[in-house]
């Protein structure tokens, strides 16, 4: 076994990392490096209960103290981790080296910024504890609200802002949301939810430019030459993976993730990668490379990395089925597998209760649900399985049935 | 072992019933169920893993 483990990022992936090591009877030092100021805490509610519940405090997954007293962890907060020294075997920080014989990179992704908003206020992406922070203070105020990309987070913000009764608008500049995250049909379906509950979305319209007045944003232009005005401008234009400090000390996919296999070893032994930073092969769809953005992704891939990096054994591979989730106007969207597919159907009514099938060649491999909590699981499990689509088809059908005639 | 699960505090995201769904399903109002909350010896390693994936930490194990 290694003497010394040590994670970057401390956040999911790098807290269940920690734990996994542990929990695989790892004895040696655990050395935590994270940016932030705080323990890690759970960024989905930042989005949900943290925007529109009075008083809601941050969701802390552990505390510092747990971390050190309960799973002896060296703990680095508020330190940014700069680069690698491979011949030294060093993680080069902004305060010190620490010296690894086991590494698991957890590092997360970076929200895209809006460009040319640099310093202005009003201005937010939401990502951190400080951007939700900024979030709410401004809804707080009653600003009036833009979020620009319809994806899972702009439309969950988006949600937020509408329950609090401010004006808000969704632009996105794709004609349908979410197309590459459920396909074009189910991404429409979605976004009628946000008509439904009388958000104003504005589809296939780029921003030109971002207005404001003495450093702080009054509006944005649209490329149709309209204006909306705001006080609040929320950017949910997606991420890139946190590897600008890497350099090129491991191989890294065109999209900046780490490039890992089955076990989440990176290109240099003893280097390891989790969570939304890398990319792995999925053997329940091809052995196909993804790069994950969701809470259980993380949770499992961090635990993973842990336990191979401290490992003597033949490393443990990968085995699951993505699953997300994301709760809009009080309706909560799941979706489990890939969304890769020859065909999606849509079984029974869109809208609430909806369920969409994605199909790959005569397999179910995706399952979109809308308020159906009882099944998704059960599609789930049906997705690992690599079930028969007609079977799936007809599960689904009755249960729509059933739901109908009940 | 005895499995504890807080029904207030559960948000019903199935994560324990991908992990174990011979001891946990999502039910009809959207809660966990727990489908036998004394599972013998040998299921400790599943319902360990359901308990631990939980993202809100709803579910306890006792013994
Ligand atoms: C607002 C919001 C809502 C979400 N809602 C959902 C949801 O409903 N369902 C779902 O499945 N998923 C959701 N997600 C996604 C989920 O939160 C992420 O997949 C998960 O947080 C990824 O965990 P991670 O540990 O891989 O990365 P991150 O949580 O991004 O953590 C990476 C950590 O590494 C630190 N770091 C980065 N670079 C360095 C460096 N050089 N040195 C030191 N530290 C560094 C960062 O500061 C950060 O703390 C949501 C995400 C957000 C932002
Ligand atoms: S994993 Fe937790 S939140 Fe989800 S259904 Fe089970 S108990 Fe409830």
């Amino acid at each position: 076994m290694p003497h010394r483990l040590v994670v970057v990022g401390a956040s999911l992936a790098g807290l269940r990392a920690v734990e996994g090591a542990r929990s695989a009877g790892y004895q040696g030092e655990i050395s935590l490096v994270g940016e932030e100021l705080w323990a890690p805490y759970d960024r989905t509610s930042l989005a949900k209960a943290y925007l529109t519940e009075q008083n809601a405090e941050m969701v802390t997954l552990i505390s510092d103290r747990e971390l050190r007293d309960d799973l002896g962890v060296d703990l680095h907060l508020g330190e940014r981790a700069q680069g690698l020294d491979l011949a030294a075997r060093d993680v080069v920080t902004d305060r010190t080296r620490i010296r690894y014989d086991a590494l698991v990179i957890a590092t997360g992704a970076t929200p895209r910024q809006l460009p040319g908003t640099e310093g202005l206020r009003g201005v937010s992406t939401l990502r951190t504890l400080d951007d939700a922070r900024d979030v709410r203070t401004a809804m707080d105020a009653g600003a009036r609200v833009i979020i620009i990309g319809a994806g899972f987070i702009g439309s969950e913000v988006a949600s937020a802002a509408h329950k609090r009764g401010l004006s808000v608008t969704l632009i996105e500049a794709m004609p349908t949301p979410l197309s590459r995250s459920v396909g074009p049909a189910v991404g429409e379906m979605l976004t009628d939810l946000h008509r439904e509950a009388g958000t104003a979305v504005r589809l296939g319209v780029g921003v030109e430019q971002v207005l404001h007045a003495n450093g702080q944003v009054t509006g944005v232009r649209l490329a149709d030459g309209s204006v909306v005005e705001a006080d609040l401008v929320v950017a949910g234009l997606g991420v890139t993976p946190a590897t600008g400090w890497l350099g090129a000390a491991v191989d890294l996919h065109r999209d900046g993730g780490i490039v890992c296999d089955a076990s989440l070893a990176t290109s240099v032994p003893g280097i390891w990668a989790a969570g939304d930073v890398a990319h792995a092969p999925q053997a329940l769809f091809d052995g196909e490379l993804m790069r994950l953005e969701h809470w259980t992704n993380a949770a499992e891939q961090g635990s993973l990395a842990g336990r191979n990096a401290v490992s003597r054994q033949e490393p443990e591979l990968l085995d699951s089925v993505p699953y997300f989730w994301s709760d809009w106007y009080g309706h909560r969207v799941q979706f489990v597998g890939t969304p890769g597919a020859d065909e999606v159907l849509l079984v029974g009514p869109p809208g609430p209760g909806a369920i969409a099938l994605y199909r790959r060649g005569n397999r179910v491999v995706g399952a979109l649900t809308v308020d159906r909590q009882r099944v998704v699981m059960k599609l789930r499990r049906r997705i690992a399985d690599a079930g028969d689509w007609d079977e799936a088809v007809t599960f689904a059908r009755e249960l729509d049935v059933l739901a109908v005639t009940r | 072992m005895k499995i504890a699960a807080d029904v207030d505090t559960c948000q019903g995201l199935g994560m324990c019933e991908a992990m174990a769904p011979d001891f946990f399903e999502v039910g009809e109002d959207g809660y966990v169920d727990v489908l036998d909350a004394a599972p013998a010896e040998e299921h400790r390693k599943h319902v360990m893993a359901a308990v631990a994936a939980c993202p809100v930490s709803a579910l306890r194990l006792a013994g």
